[in-house]
């Protein structure tokens, strides 16, 4: 084995033995930041010992045993210090180490230590961070991303990153966020901020299309991976099986939604041949994991029972537009927002005729977090065009056409006002 | 990247002897670790005993066993999407220490993003 071979083996381990270590350590300091700190010094002598040695039969257990080594004596000698301290100021004799530190190394290896990773993850979700942070934070800490991988997913320049994750363990330190999971009436909010930072990972990825920007699908499967890890976790969380259908449901679409010259392609318009099969089917089962757990469907869950009724539907002709406009309503009642009326509005169009969906835009028109949004203009051009007023509709084609920053799309849509124009 | 990760069996007992438990409950905790660590898409078993297919000059010609002569079967799968091929590696590496002696081949599935030529 060479040693750029035995540097690819180590990242690979790393990816996977990462989270376990950095939560096992961060049960013993209570620090995350501390503990990623314990476990990149394992990593870095890994880096300095494999290459020589090759790589251990168990290298996560390697790993895990520097580290626990390194946070021991880290401990020690802080606790040396204090007795000085002590010593000096009270002239006492030292008491015994903290008992409870004992009895956590003692527990490390026997209990699971899945319940660490759930902690962690609740941790560097904790809302006290800019949601920003926390992603960059969990893709670090869960993912066992590099800095510069987080930088080049997220396209901000690598010290920006750097900066995001030192301030944001500097900030959990400092406002003793506990190396816990919430309960009782705190969980559910604090659950809410976890699958937000997925959300917003997979999103990242997902907003972006084809060509060089391929690298930024890995930042779905990234997500992914996030949200499969916490449904194993956390199983009785409705909201989590939610999320990982929504967002294996979306992933299922990658292949179709971007066009042979790169162009983006519109859900109705996709070649549904190349939707995956395999991930429509593991979305169906998590979203049919959520309803067996009963209770009121959450947002995730809505939303990715919206997606289910498009990844149903053989053509996009035969998909159910009332129920669509149904869970849009359910929706829109937990999570009221514009962009969600106006989807709502599309399905109503399409379920009862451009008159219903028209209705409810127009109602929309005034609202300012819509002002500069071009799919307004763009949806009303088309109910407006699917009701005969071509006029009214070409002015809205050209509206979202200026508005758009996509150029495929705009063509589209200058293609659309063009053909109002004719008749 | 997704990997298709099999395990074959070329000993002329192939699936004559089923797989004793403790393996077996071994293998259980495997698949669901990796399922946990959301790597799993999909895993099963398969019949040792295939039905063979060929097509040649237009015909096709359909072979049911039992075979007499040793050949190597795909007697299990695991499907897997892992960032590098090392991370299959690896993992696989995991598997074989539970499973003991054995051979399997990982082949890398295509994907979008390796149609877009990168």
């Amino acid at each position: 084995m060479t040693a750029s071979d035995t540097h690819r083996t180590i990242d690979a381990v790393w990816r996977i033995e990462s989270a376990r270590i950095i939560a096992g350590l961060a049960r013993m300091v209570r620090d995350i930041g501390l503990a990623e700190e314990l476990a990149q010094d394992a990593l870095v002598s890994a880096l300095e010992q494999w290459p020589e040695t090759g790589v251990p039969d168990n290298p996560g257990a390697w790993l895990m045993a520097v580290a626990k080594r390194r946070a021991v004596d880290r401990i020690r000698r802080q606790e040396r210090l204090e007795r000085k301290l002590e010593e000096i100021g009270h002239g006492l004799e030292s008491t015994d180490p903290a008992p409870e530190f004992d009895t956590v190394l003692d527990t490390l290896d026997t209990e699971p230590i899945e319940d660490d990773i759930l902690r962690l993850v609740f941790t560097a979700c904790h809302p006290v961070l800019s949601a920003q942070s926390r992603a960059a934070l969990t893709l670090r800490m869960l993912g066992g991303l590099t800095t510069e991988e987080i930088a080049r997913a997220f396209l901000v320049p690598e010290p920006t990153v750097a900066q995001r994750i030192v301030r944001a363990k500097r900030t959990l330190a400092e406002a003793g966020v506990p190396f816990e999971v919430p309960e009782g009436a705190e969980r559910a909010g604090r659950l809410a901020s976890v699958l937000e930072v997925i959300y917003l990972i997979f999103n990242e990825g997902y907003a972006a299309t084809g060509g060089a920007e391929w690298i930024r699908l890995d930042l779905c499967q990234e997500a992914l991976r996030l949200g499969r890890i916490l449904a194993g976790l956390a199983p009785q969380e409705a909201e989590v099986h939610g999320l990982v259908a929504l967002m294996e449901i979306q992933a299922s679409r990658s292949r179709a939604r971007v066009g042979p010259s790169g162009e983006p392609v519109q859900l109705l318009d996709q070649d549904r041949a190349r939707w995956d099969r395999l991930l429509i089917r593991r979305g169906f089962e998590a979203l049919l994991r959520a309803e067996k757990l009963g209770g009121p469907p959450g947002p995730y869950v809505l939303q990715a029972a919206i997606a289910a009724c498009h990844a149903q539907a053989a053509t996009a002709g035969e998909t159910d537009w009332a129920r669509i406009s149904a869970l849009y309503e359910l929706l829109v009642r937990l999570t009221p927002s514009p962009v969600v009326e106006l989807n709502r509005a599309v399905a109503l169009g399409m379920a009862y005729g451009p008159e219903r969906g028209l209705e409810l835009v127009d109602a929309l028109v005034t609202e300012p977090a819509l002002k500069d949004y071009h799919l307004l203009p763009s949806v009303r051009g088309d109910l407006l065009a699917r009701l005969g007023r071509l006029e009214e509709a070409r002015a809205e084609f050209e509206r979202a056409a200026a508005l758009t920053r996509n150029a495929p799309e705009r063509a589209a849509l200058l293609s659309r006002a063009a053909a109002c124009a004719a008749g | 990247m997704r990997f298709l990760m099999m395990t074959t069996d070329d000993s002329s007992s192939a699936g004559q002897n089923p797989p004793d438990e403790g393996m077996m409950a071994e293998m259980g905790r495997f698949i669901e670790e990796m399922s946990k660590a959301g790597v799993l898409l999909a895993t099963g078993g398969l019949d040792p005993r295939p039905t063979r297919i060929e097509s040649s000059g237009g015909k096709v010609t359909v072979t049911d066993g039992p075979y007499t002569e040793a050949k190597e079967v795909v007697v299990g799968f695991a499907l897997i999407e892992v960032r590098t091929k090392e991370e299959a590696i690896e993992l696989s590496k995991r598997f074989w220490q539970i499973v003991g002696d054995g051979k399997g081949v990982i082949h890398q599935v295509f994907g979008p993003e390796d149609l877009s030529g990168q």
